[in-house]
């Protein structure tokens, strides 16, 4: 399986404040690799570098064998993002922003798009209604359909189940572990959840104070550190000095 | 009661346009209102037309302000709807942002300008079309002048985030004392005269009255409006892709809902 997602010891800095202390990391197709780590841990930041929204203080990020630095439109249009941090246009209805954003990609058939990816995440019925009308679980079905627009290669997500009851956030789960097998996209999970975790991830990375102090797939790093879940190994890490110094 | 006050003081002593906001408002109303009243005391007779002169000036500024703020509004409707992420993780170049920004901005302007040019003529006897063909002229320089302060503040928007909102609503009052949209340059001290000269503003409000009151026109006045607005305008899409490159550093990018 080819690298999607490579990452070359990237830094970011902000003034003196080291975010991210040069790491580096790759992502298979079909491949979902869960980025764990406690608040601060530089989750986000290593995100929104992987994103273009964020210039690496240094290193290299290359998707889909591309370097972004220099061919961020290109490579956006290869990418897409999920965050309960981000929403979309509260006035507008599913439909049109959906409409919208196929536009922005450049989705040539987006009626057919919107209708495959409204019948996947179970939007047929909801397509008309007002955006900041509907349900959190409704919200956040579209801002998937809204993540999948353009078929991205790469799909980065930050708590995608957060704020969801279990059957939602089981359904989400499901349909992201369908739809990568089916389309063999690389998935960058950014999780508190260590059940999602476990269930969709194979390998992780786990991140403390900007660098990543372990990883491995989620039975080994059980195993590794005589845990009974993986709960148990992040409150472990979390709360110790950090692995690899 | 205190914590309540301490929680807003804390807010405008961490934000420097938030102090800023607070300082110039009175002081731009005081100075505006300031030499219109100076103007009128002075000079009664100036206007043959007044009505006409000052609704013409009114209904372009306004034209001017609604370009404006239109795009400061586009711009900030993203921020406040927490949509400015998926926005710039689109595929689309600055260019292509702004170009989309500008054009929307003046579909709004002329929603708003075209029910105001039509009420004048009923309701006052007064119609715009009175400045002729070059009417279109000071509309464009208006225009121009409108986004490129528009694109100006959504570049401090990128740069300083979200407490920059309050100098987006303020920029036109704070350029109107030296714009002369309701008077003619003389009744500016000399000091405030220079800075006035710097504007396109003033040529194309000089320029309405000129042709509305002397019925002549001043070419001059136009071609200076145009290089002003040149100047200004590429120096504003310089300044946006500069603050997007520190946005881009700083972070802004990713913390602007907050």
């Amino acid at each position: 399986m080819k690298n999607l997602v490579e990452v070359k010891n990237i830094k970011k800095n902000y003034g003196k404040n080291e975010a991210v202390k040069g790491i580096s990391f790759n992502i298979k197709e079909d491949e979902i690799l869960g980025l764990l780590g406690p608040n601060g841990s530089g989750k986000t930041t290593t995100i929104g570098m992987l994103l273009g929204l964020l210039k690496p203080t240094s290193g290299e990020i290359l998707i889909n064998g591309q370097k972004l630095e220099g061919n961020r439109i290109e490579i956006l249009e290869q990418i897409n993002f999920i965050s309960p941090y981000i929403e979309l246009p509260k006035k507008l209805t599913v439909k049109q922003n959906l409409t919208v954003y196929g536009k922005l990609y450049k989705i040539n058939n987006i009626n057919e798009r919107i209708e495959f990816l409204s019948e996947k995440l179970r939007l047929e019925d909801l397509l008309n209604n007002i955006t900041g009308e509907l349900s959190s679980g409704q919200k956040n079905r579209v801002s998937l359909a809204k993540a999948l627009i353009n078929e991205p290669k790469v799909l980065l997500l930050d708590e995608p189940t957060a704020s969801l009851d279990p059957e939602v956030g089981d359904f989400v789960r499901s349909f992201l572990e369908d739809y990568k097998k089916e389309k063999k996209i690389s998935i960058l999970l950014a999780s508190h959840n260590m059940n999602e975790v476990t269930r969709l991830c194979k390998s992780i990375l786990m991140m403390k104070d900007g660098i990543i102090i372990d990883e491995g797939n989620p039975k080994e790093l059980i195993n590794k550190h005589g845990r009974k879940n993986l709960e148990e190994v992040f409150l472990k890490l979390s709360r110790s000095r950090n692995e690899l110094n | 009661m205190y914590g309540l006050f301490l929680r807003h003081f804390y807010l405008i002593t961490r934000s420097f346009p938030r102090v800023l906001d607070l300082v110039y408002w009175p002081t731009i109303q005081i100075t505006l209102w300031g030499f219109i009243s100076n103007f009128f005391a002075t000079h009664t007779t100036y206007y043959n037309n007044a009505v006409g002169v000052i609704l013409t000036c009114a209904i372009l500024y306004d034209f001017l302000f609604r370009t404006s703020i239109g795009f400061n509004m586009l711009f900030l409707e993203e921020i406040w709807s927490r949509n400015f992420t998926n926005l710039f993780i689109a595929p689309m170049k600055i260019g292509e942002i702004l170009t989309s920004l500008v054009a929307t901005a003046l579909i709004r302007a002329l929603i708003g300008l075209i029910p105001a040019v039509l009420l004048t003529s009923p309701l006052f006897g007064i119609s715009i079309l009175d400045l002729g063909i070059f009417l279109f002229f000071l509309f464009l320089s208006l225009y121009l002048f409108g986004i490129t302060l528009g694109i100006l503040v959504s570049a401090g928007l990128l740069r300083y985030g979200p407490s920059f909102e309050n100098i987006a609503w303020s920029t036109m009052f704070l350029l109107a004392p030296f714009g002369c949209i309701y008077y003619p340059i003389e009744i500016l001290p000399e000091m405030f005269q220079k800075i006035a000269y710097l504007l396109p503003l003033v040529y194309i409000f000089e320029e309405a009255r000129n042709i509305l009151i002397n019925q002549t026109v001043d070419i001059q006045n136009i071609y200076y409006a145009f290089m002003w607005n040149g100047v200004y305008f590429v120096l504003s899409i310089a300044l946006f892709y500069y603050s997007f490159n520190v946005a881009k550093n700083k972070g802004t990018l990713i913390n602007m809902g907050e």
